[in-house]
């Protein structure tokens, strides 16, 4: 193990680190607020991508690409918030579950129907495309750094936001006491669309930034979500700072775990037990970290005070 | 069974001879139509009734939980996949070696197995999971599931996400199991017992502990209950079960890939028991077969056939309480 193939997956665990805290922000606000389980916040991540890719071949440039899909993705947030979402505040969590499951379904569908079932590649300018050198000779994917500075950025307007705004009031508000809110006059159902809206276009971000690395695929949110998940679990659902920490956790970790753990297990047995073990348990390496976390703390690391 | 949510006296009885009528015609006929479409050589609606069968004791076990406990296990098909890799594994190196203490035959064995390690994760998630409540529950069996889903995605030797082919079907003593028609009937008598075997629970002292800290577990607990031992009893119970169920499925499809235990599988089970009706025994099994008689039906018109798919169970959520067992209910009333 040298220290500058360490350094390198550590900004890779940095990179997937942000791109879950775009996807479990928008997660944990719309639990925080609404009390509502959205498991088609993954198809939304993945319109974001499809969206980005057809209108950076469009316009011709990523940046025009990434900067059109966002009101897009929006505007699809808006309408599943609008047709089915918003009758859905008042059941159980199960009901939840169910519609938003079959949101995912015809979600993956209709992306099918309108963009095939191929992967769609997306081309990034020469000027991301390249590499840099950073401090200590490490070369570095651009647009991998472009990632985690945009993310951390994201993040910090999010903080800003949510504790500096009239609107963060109203979140703050809303995620401690609802009726409360509705009660002085706030139009509390505006304030759910809104909150909703944001979600979209964050997991839709996440969805755009992933896009040129992977491609956008079909189905390609619903492996994430489920990390997304173990992240607001393991943060605390409805606390954004829990979102924060435990997303830069669990990239680091799974991506630390799939480089280094054969290496690690190499010291204390057999090559050959090593390289036959350390795949399947970095495969599991986070649940196992969230099955500690909740043995320990069953609400998570920051559970929000007020619920 | 209905009796649970029965208002009065003469309501129940209605209710009862609906339902209960309903039942017997659903499983006489579960015993009937395989026969006559085997003599018929229809070997493709044969499979359909097994998948259904196989199926349905995988929902009436998740049933268990979901409808009695009120403990929503968004991560209930990774109990069938580890039930078909108990049955896949121990063939596998039955043919090719290694690992002689599990290369097994035996039917008995790839059942023991099958149950006896469902029961053992359900065990070990279950004592997690059910430290937490609500959307923690859901998505904590949610990640358990997609955990293992992983760990056979990860597993090259035994085919990784290809998934592996079961080369031969479990043999137990009596029984043909290569033969469809004694296979079906092998699964259709496993119903039978998983569902006798449920209702006994659901109306025993145990089922109504459960069934009391699904409605208020404070009063449970103030009544003296341990409410996390009797539920966690449950969860393994659910787990054994559909381990069980899983074992078939893999003798059923001889062949197993870890796609089968993936969250959309779990999905399909829930909906299977939420379609169906959550607070009868027997609800599941009619879920499961709208379910898949719905796959077939709109798989023929189209090969999308998620979307009319997803936008019914969007429908169903929105606007149908109780599933169609609260139908049934509400037209016997």
């Amino acid at each position: 193990m040298d220290a500058s193939l360490v350094l390198i997956q550590f900004l890779n665990g940095m990179q997937l680190g942000v791109l879950l805290f775009l996807l479990a922000s928008g997660l944990t606000l719309t639990f925080g607020i609404m009390d509502f389980v959205n498991l088609a916040h993954g198809s939304l991540y993945m319109i974001g991508a499809f969206f980005c890719a057809s209108l950076t071949f469009w316009t011709g440039s990523f940046v025009w690409g990434l900067l059109l899909a966002i009101p897009c993705t929006a505007l699809v947030g808006l309408a599943v918030e609008l047709v089915v979402i918003r009758h859905l505040y008042a059941r159980d969590h199960l009901d939840h579950v169910l519609a938003t499951f079959g949101l995912i379904l015809c979600f993956d569908t209709l992306t099918q129907l309108v963009w095939g079932p191929e992967g769609i590649s997306v081309p990034l300018p020469s000027w991301l495309d390249g590499q840099v050198t950073l401090p200590g000779d490490i070369v570095f994917p651009t647009f991998r750094l472009v990632i985690i500075l945009g993310g951390l950025v994201v993040a910090g307007g999010l903080y800003w936001l949510v504790n500096h705004t009239r609107l963060g009031m109203l979140i703050r508000a809303g995620a401690s006491n609802r009726t409360m809110v509705g009660a002085l006059g706030i139009d509390i159902q505006t304030l759910f669309t809104a909150v909703f809206a944001l979600g979209a276009v964050l997991a839709g971000l996440a969805g755009m930034l992933i896009a040129p690395i992977t491609e956008a695929s079909i189905g390609m949110g619903n492996e994430i979500i489920i990390t997304a998940f173990v992240v607001i679990i393991v943060g605390g659902i409805g606390s954004m700072k829990g979102a924060f920490i435990a997303a830069l956790m669990i990239g680091l970790i799974d991506t630390m775990g799939r480089s280094f753990l054969d290496d690690l297990f190499k010291l204390v047995m057999s090559t050959e037990a090593a390289e036959t073990s350390a795949p399947a348990v970095s495969a599991m390496l986070i649940y196992i970290l969230m099955a500690v976390i909740l043995a320990i703390r069953p609400q998570g690391l920051f559970p929000p005070k007020v619920r | 069974m209905a009796e649970v949510s029965a208002t009065g006296p003469a309501g129940r009885l209605s209710r009862i001879s609906v339902t209960n009528g309903f039942m017997l015609a659903s499983l006489v006929a579960l015993a009937v139509v395989p026969v006559i479409i085997y003599a018929a050589g229809n070997a493709f609606w044969l499979d359909i009734a097994t998948r259904l069968v196989v199926l349905s004791i995988a929902a009436v076990s998740l049933n268990l939980i979901l409808g009695f406990g009120g403990m929503v296990s968004f991560g209930h098909a990774a109990y069938l996949g580890i039930g078909a890799y108990c049955v896949g594994i121990p063939t596998y190196h039955a043919l090719f070696g290694e690992f002689e203490m599990i290369a097994s035959n035996n039917g008995f064995f790839h059942i023991a197995l099958a149950v006896a390690i469902s029961a053992l994760f359900a065990l070990i998630v279950g004592a997690i999971c059910l430290r937490t409540k609500g959307v923690y529950f859901i998505m904590i069996t949610m990640a358990f599931g997609q955990m293992v889903f992983y760990l056979f995605v990860s597993l090259e030797q035994y085919g990784a996400d290809d998934g592996l082919v079961i080369t031969s079907r479990s043999e137990l003593p009596g029984i043909d199991t290569g033969n469809p028609l004694a296979f079906y009937f092998l699964c259709y008598g496993s119903l039978l017992a998983v569902l006798y075997l449920v209702h006994r629970i659901v109306n025993s002292r145990f089922g109504m502990v459960i069934q009391g800290a699904k409605g208020n577990e404070d009063r449970m607990r103030s009544l003296g209950y341990s409410t996390y031992i009797y539920r966690l009893a449950a969860f393994v119970i659910a787990g054994a079960i559909c381990g069980y169920a899983g074992a078939l499925l893999g003798n059923f499809t001889s062949f197993i890939s870890p796609e089968m235990m993936d969250w959309a599988a779990s999905g399909e089970l829930m909906f299977m028991v939420i379609l169906g009706g959550a607070s009868s025994v027997f609800g599941p099994v009619i879920g499961a077969a709208i379910f898949l008689l719905l796959e077939q039906l709109l798989s023929s018109f189209t090969v999308h056939w998620h979307l009319p798919f997803g936008i019914m169970l969007i429908l169903i959520v929105l606007f149908v309480k109780g599933g169609v067992s609260g139908l049934l209910d509400r037209l016997g009333r």
